[in-house]
């Protein structure tokens, strides 16, 4: 399967970029005021000198940084991604805990703003500039202007505060344990704002990246040559165009994956989801560095695999990569 | 029975276009089983015509006045879905891009097969056999492999095939073609005319030539339409148009077509200012596999030229020619042998090599920076050399009158200058620098016919006032036969044939120097 | 010039340079509409918008006058948008342009950098920077440009890859004429127009940033940003929700306003694309 193959080649190409990351993270963290070791006194309320030094040899921090990188590395490779001192537990578990409120949020805002953005931008761009194109247009520019942060909370103030239809945070209702259906329609009620927040603004990128590369493949000669074929204007878009105007959208998935995840930390924020976002967020005021490094870590591999599916599905699509032109 | 009837045909531009009309008070009329060649230069109106015929005029334009009938039947009063019946169905199209006229996500069988499909409703069984029978008729080498094949799998003069395969699919009464060998090379563009002609005849279509190449209308005209600025100057059967004109400007335009006769031999100096020698370049694949073979774009090139003369290299595309003039320029390392310059091999470094040789681009629009004026794009490379700015401003100006165009027009951008003037600052550009050796790499293939005689005519005139070097890189052999006094015969990278010009077109010894001269549209018309 | 009078005449474009232009005002013109520290206590908190004539805006929960925070923050947005979009502009096209035009392993580790910062999360790195550097207004300035630059130095560097085998650029070559020349006097001034455009994106995404630090109560506290005061509103969302709203919609417009002037720009500079829209 060349398709395959070639995607994992990229995958390969992107070890050292990880690498490189990484040891950028590492190296930037050093120059943070104050360590882990610093964080967990705090905690603890305060402690001396000697006591500072044996936590430090304990935690191998009393190592020169080309060794703590070397070891940081290596561990890595086992994935294991040190200790939170602040949750008081593995930064592994603490992770893995917040990963799948991230994930759904993420899955089900890219679909939502890569739906609607691709039958908004082929309705403007079949009616361009009339008022179907310019409503859209203009309303992508509105979406594309709201920040993220602003609309959740206007949004809560309406939905939850006014009409009282949805609630106004939280990934469940604690007050009460729902199984099977149920506690999935509890979830989906409560990821509606955060997943309209979180895509408007993919939504009104979609939008117009569909519908300018709608309309610069509605002026290739392979469709006029469809035209010319006598079919009617319906097949001409569905069969011909829109596949073609489709890859854009799709590389512009592997590109913006990596924003989205910066995105979820201000929308979880806002609707208090226990999710990687606010993780990453609170490891920062609470000065976790390990947390904070596990969790570059963990999204950067997230935003390779993205790509890594995304340069799949590209190949998938468009015949002329396999053949490696 | 005329199958195709056009009277007082006018069609509208939008406003702030440089005429009202894209084309006025057409008329012709195209019988069944004939040809009718639509001669005509850039902005002539041929390709509007065309468009309006098949009811896909771009938006914008309109129809202002006049009718047009296909076997009897109105067209101007088709409602859309009426038109789109009509379409590919009893009008069909062929374009001029075979690279980017098929949908590149489709295969073949596919895109073949929607004419079917659509029009007739057949099923995917019939309509499978049907394409592949159509695609047998065209004579693809492979039918069945082409049928599953995407439209990068093949080259230039199989998708035109297709095109045609595709268009001729229902056997419709009339069959446009645009163009649709201007981007093929000489032979293969031989062999598409040849097809058209023999399915012609087969089906009896009615067929609407477009072209610019007078050696293609006397290829396989019955009868012949010149257009100009929009209006049609002369109209009459092939016969009659090509060998008595009667309207000035056809008589220009049968002039301006480049002949296949040489011009007399001239005494060439003994001196040989530029030899290559046993050049060699490969271009490894580069990418992800290494599947491909390395393509040997040169192997083992040598051919001398010598001082005063011109030394035409001709070839198709993947001949070698190009990479041949970028590593005579300097412009490419070679992999192996020698660029030898005045006895001298060519400086490494590119300032010194600029004093030697010098290069006139192919694309007149894009050989210019868009944003400096001329005279300084002129001027630049002997201020880098070193010259006064001033000294080399009025040396600027000066060459612009050499070359036909005003002094003051130095200050200029480029938008403000045509196709053939922009090839005139390109060879002030070259000749500022006074280079031993001029290379021109196809100079003339992106110019209207006319403007290519005016340029011809200025190199001529120029290696006679300055005894120019000229290494002369081109497809075209009837070009060559213009300018040159020797020829070299490029192919897959090795020279065929080299020799005096007369001898090689009198008494080819290669078998593929006497193809192209086949090849070459309309030979026994203007043939020497 | 052609270009200031397609710019000119589209509407969108026009009413875009005309919400900037108010921004700046406001922006330049603060202290002397609002002469008194925006962050000191003005009034009693938490009054309604019009509920009393010296306060058209209503107050905050710390009795601060909203309409002083909005105009002293417009400068705020104006100069963070404006500096950290300098940076990454230039940064960006340094990087571009050398990859692009040298090709190879230059640009191949070039790009690898680039990689790099795209992979990770733009706003993840930022909260990083901040947690390193601190949060005063230079340090998210020169944090925010650290992280804008990567789409920049791409685009820049697609123009230069396209560019350098355009004929004009081999002619100079032939001429004799060195790199220098050929990067800055050739290339580049044909290939900044997509830029510049971009650089509006560029700007919006920074005033986003810098915004969105603010809610989280991590971009510099001293400073009157619009954020900042949405941040605030939070905790009284239920019944004073003006508190978020207003500076909200303040946002809202100055972005409206430069992705209007960016297109303005893209349909002045690529008259081809402009028939389309």
């Amino acid at each position: 399967m060349r398709v395959f193959r070639l995607a994992l080649w990229r995958l390969a190409a992107s070890l050292p970029t990880l690498l490189l990351i990484l040891a950028g993270m590492f190296l930037l963290l050093q120059l943070a005021p104050g360590d882990t070791v610093d964080a967990l006194m705090a905690q603890m309320g305060g402690g001396d000198a000697a006591l500072a030094e044996e936590l430090r040899r304990f935690y191998g921090l009393d190592l020169g940084i080309a060794a703590q990188l070397w070891n940081y590395l290596v561990r890595l490779a086992t994935l294991d991604l040190g200790f939170s001192a602040i949750y008081g537990k593995p930064v592994a578990t603490v992770i893995l805990e917040r990963l799948p409120p991230t994930i759904l949020l993420m899955a089900a805002a890219l679909s939502f703003a890569f739906f609607f953005g691709l039958v908004l931008g082929v309705v403007a761009a079949r009616r361009v500039n009339k008022w179907p194109d310019t409503l859209i247009s203009t309303l992508g520019l509105v979406f594309y202007a709201t920040p993220s942060f602003w609309f959740g909370l206007m949004a809560i103030v309406l939905f939850s505060v006014y009409l009282q239809w949805l609630p106004a945070g939280g990934f469940t209702d604690i007050t009460q344990s729902y199984t099977g259906i149920a506690a999935v329609l509890d979830i989906a009620q409560h990821l509606v704002l955060p997943t309209l927040t979180l895509g408007l603004i993919f939504l009104a990128i979609y939008l117009r990246i569909m519908r300018a590369s709608m309309l610069e493949v509605l002026s290739l000669d392979f469709v006029r040559t469809a035209r010319a074929k006598g079919l009617t204007e319906t097949r001409v878009v569905a069969k011909h165009v829109l596949r073609n105007a489709m890859l854009p959208m799709v590389t512009l998935i592997g590109l913006q994956a990596g924003t989205m995840l910066g995105g979820s930390v201000v929308v979880e924020s806002v609707f208090a989801l226990p999710g990687l976002g606010r993780l990453a967020y609170e490891s920062v005021v609470q000065r976790d560095l390990n947390t904070l490094l596990g969790i570059v870590f963990v999204s950067a591999l997230l935003v390779i695999s993205i790509n890594f599916l995304v340069d799949i599905l590209y190949a998938r699509l468009d015949p002329r990569i396999s053949a490696g032109s | 029975m005329s199958r195709l009837l056009v009277e007082g045909l006018t069609v509208r531009l939008p406003r702030g276009a440089d005429r009202d009309n894209a084309i006025e008070n057409v008329s012709f009329s195209l019988a069944s089983g004939e040809i009718l060649c639509v001669v005509g230069e850039s902005g002539s109106g041929k390709s509007v015509t065309a468009s309006a015929v098949m009811g896909l005029l771009a938006p914008g334009l309109s129809i202002a006045a006049g009718r047009m009938a296909l076997s009897g039947e109105d067209l101007c009063a088709l409602s859309p879905d009426a038109w789109r019946a009509v379409r590919g169905r009893r009008i069909a199209m062929v374009f001029q891009e075979p690279m980017t006229a098929l949908n590149p996500l489709m295969s073949v069988g596919a895109q073949i097969g929607e004419m079917w499909r659509v029009h007739l409703g057949l099923d995917a069984a019939e309509t499978q056999r049907r394409a592949l029978a159509a695609l047998r008729e065209v004579n693809l080498p492979d039918p069945e492999g082409a049928l599953r094949a995407f439209p990068h799998e093949l080259s230039g003069g199989q998708r035109q095939r297709v095109m045609i395969a595709m268009a001729l699919a229902l056997e419709p009464e009339v069959l446009i073609c645009d163009e649709p060998t201007t981007a093929l090379d000489v032979t293969t563009q031989a062999q598409v005319l040849a097809l058209i002609k023999d399915l012609q005849k087969r089906h009896g279509t009615a067929v609407l030539f477009i072209t610019h190449d007078f050696g293609v209308v006397a290829e396989i005209a019955d009868r012949v339409a010149v257009m100009r600025l929009g209006k049609v100057v002369e109209e009459g059967t092939a016969r009659a148009v090509l060998t008595n004109p009667q309207h000035d400007y056809t008589r220009a335009l049968l002039a301006a077509v480049p002949g296949l006769h040489a011009p007399e031999p001239r005494a060439l100096s003994p001196e040989t200012v530029l030899e290559v020698r046993g050049l060699t370049k490969t271009y490894a694949s580069r990418g992800l596999f290494r599947r491909r073979k390395p393509v040997r774009a040169l192997d083992g090139v040598s051919m001398a030229l010598k001082r005063g003369s011109t030394l035409a290299v001709v070839g198709e595309s993947g001949s070698g020619k190009s990479t041949l003039a970028r590593c005579v320029v300097g412009l490419l390392g070679s992999d192996g042998g020698e660029v030898m310059i005045g006895g001298a091999p060519l400086p490494a470094k590119r300032r010194e090599a600029a004093r030697r040789v010098q290069m006139v681009f192919q694309d007149p629009y894009a050989s210019l920076n868009p944003r400096r004026r001329v005279g300084a794009q002129v001027a630049q490379g002997p201020i880098a050399a070193g010259m006064a700015a001033a000294e080399a401003r009025a040396e600027a100006r000066r060459l612009f009158t050499l070359v036909g165009l005003e002094a003051e027009a130095t200050d200029r951008f480029p938008h403000e200058f045509s196709g053939g003037q922009r090839q005139r600052i390109g060879i002030a550009r070259a000749l500022a620098m006074k280079p031993e050796v001029l290379v021109a790499d196809e100079p003339v293939s992106a110019l209207d016919v006319s403007v290519q005689a005016q340029v011809l005519a200025l190199l001529r005139d120029l290696q006679d006032r300055l005894g120019l070097s000229i290494l002369f890189i081109t497809h075209d052999l009837r070009v060559a036969a213009q300018l040159s006094d020797e020829v070299a015969v490029m192919r897959n990278g090795v020279v065929e044939e080299a020799g005096p010009i007369r001898s090689v077109f009198a008494a080819p010894r290669s078998d593929y120097t006497r193809s192209l001269i086949e090849a070459i549209p309309g030979r026994a018309l203007f043939g020497a | 010039m052609r270009a200031l009078k397609a710019y000119a005449r589209s509407p969108s474009a026009l009413i875009g340079s005309a919400i900037l232009i108010a921004l700046l005002v406001m922006g330049l013109g603060a202290s002397w509409f609002y002469p008194n520290d925006p962050l000191g206590l003005a009034g009693r908190p938490l009054q309604w918008p019009g509920a009393n004539p010296r306060f058209p805006l209503g107050t905050d929960p710390s009795g601060r006058d909203i309409a002083a925070q909005l105009f002293h923050g417009a400068r705020i947005s104006l100069l963070i948008g404006f500096v950290a979009t300098s940076i990454a502009v230039v940064i960006g096209i340094a990087i571009g342009a050398v990859a692009g035009f040298y090709g190879g392993a230059i640009d191949t580790a070039l790009m690898r950098l680039t990689e790099a910062f795209q992979t990770l999360p733009n706003f993840l790195l930022l909260l990083v920077l901040v947690a390193v550097f601190g949060s005063t207004m230079e340090t998210v300035t020169v944090a925010i440009g650290l992280v804008s630059w990567p789409p920049v130095a791409r685009l820049t560097r697609a123009e230069f890859l396209s560019l350098r085998t355009r004929e004009f650029v081999q002619a100079c070559r032939v001429q004799g004429l060195g790199d220098a020349h050929l990067i800055l006097r050739e290339v580049l001034p044909n290939a900044l127009p997509p830029v510049i455009v971009y650089a509006s994106v560029v700007m919006a995404v920074a005033i986003l940033l810098e915004s969105a630090l603010a809610f989280l109560q991590l971009s510099d506290p001293n400073v009157p940003s619009w954020g900042n005061l949405i941040g605030l509103g939070r905790n009284v969302l239920r019944t004073e929700w003006y508190v978020s709203a207003i500076p909200g919609v303040a946002i809202l417009l100055t972005i409206l306003g430069v992705s209007l002037v960016g297109q303005g720009l893209n349909d002045a500079l690529n008259p081809r694309l402009a028939g389309s829209r």
